[in-house]
């Protein structure tokens, strides 16, 4: 087997990465469209009710996905800054910018589908239990990192703090994960579990899993399309900086 | 059977967002790349035309 970092440097090479973007995207979108399609229609129409929260738990159906998704694209973020830190790693920066947008998006998704469930089901919008206010903060996080990547005029410079920020910020994914564990709160407790049977039928568990994997098939053919387009942008940029040089030279000669 | 309340605007919202959302991102992301190799490939044969023409 081959050793990470010959991986790390593999496709730290943008040619390689489009290379690999450009023969994935297909499978990527089209993954995405069959597997939300089909989970969508079941969850909304053709999984039941649940005994206690009527109509209401196909909310989940969607609220589920996009928790899963913000807190996995901070973890890529993470990575990303650890990348960056440590390897100098090209295309880890680059990714981190393409990244945060799209994991802020699904926190803020993910908290609005949360209160969209909780106004019927808890008479609330909102309450500063430890799960939502975790999230919340992941949500704050994604935003500092936004704006921190693109505050100074070296670049490097933005990078570098917000690679600091995704890794100190990390520290808020197993809080979110165990805040349920750890604190008494409003959020029920996970229903699915890496070491212990899920706790909900198979009728609403099979229609979760396909939204599930077909939002993230989608995040996914998202973030290789802006990283790929990013890509483009900077090798155009770089061109026509080139290209300016050469101009002054030949006009000053 | 206990009777709920109607629900379905509350689940109407949180579906329309989440769909609205991605499609914003997803066809935002496929304009972007398209926009991008446009403008490379007009750019580098911009600068093939000039350095042929130069030379």
């Amino acid at each position: 087997m081959r050793p990470t970092p010959y991986l790390l440097h593999r496709y730290a090479n943008p040619g390689q990465f489009l290379r690999l973007a450009r023969a994935l995207q297909p499978w990527l979108s089209t993954g995405a469209i069959i597997f939300l399609t089909v989970g969508i229609v079941w969850g909304l129409f053709f999984a039941p009710a649940d005994w206690q929260q009527g109509e209401t738990v196909r909310i989940m159906y969607v609220h589920v996905p996009m928790a899963w998704l913000a807190s996995s694209c901070y973890l890529g973020l993470a990575i990303c800054g650890l990348l960056s830190l440590v390897w100098r790693h090209p295309l880890a920066d680059l990714a981190a910018i393409e990244i945060g947008p799209v994991g802020a998006c699904a926190a803020a998704l993910c908290l609005i589908t949360g209160s969209l469930w909780g106004q019927p089901m808890w008479g609330t919008w909102w309450v500063w239990d430890a799960r939502l206010t975790s999230v919340l903060v992941l949500f704050f996080l994604y935003l500092g990192h936004i704006a921190l990547i693109r505050a100074f005029d070296e670049p490097a410079r933005g990078q570098r703090a917000a690679a600091i920020l995704a890794l100190a910020g990390a520290i808020d994914l197993p809080i979110i994960k165990f805040s349920v564990q750890w604190w008494n709160t409003l959020h029920q407790p996970d229903s699915i579990t890496l070491t212990g049977a899920p706790t909900m039928s198979m009728t609403m568990l099979w229609p979760l899993l396909i939204t599930t994997i077909g939002f993230t098939l989608g995040v996914a053919a998202v973030i290789f399309a802006r990283l790929s387009a990013a890509i483009h942008e900077s090798r155009t940029r770089q061109l026509m900086a080139r290209s300016r040089l050469n101009r002054s030279d030949r006009s000053a000669a | 059977m206990m009777h709920l309340p109607n629900h379905w605007p509350y689940i109407a919202a949180a579906y329309g967002l989440t769909i609205g959302c991605s499609l914003v991102l997803g066809i935002g992301a496929a304009l972007r790349l398209r926009r991008a190799k446009t403008r490379l490939a007009a750019v580098e044969s911009q600068l093939r035309h000039r350095e042929s023409s130069a030379s």
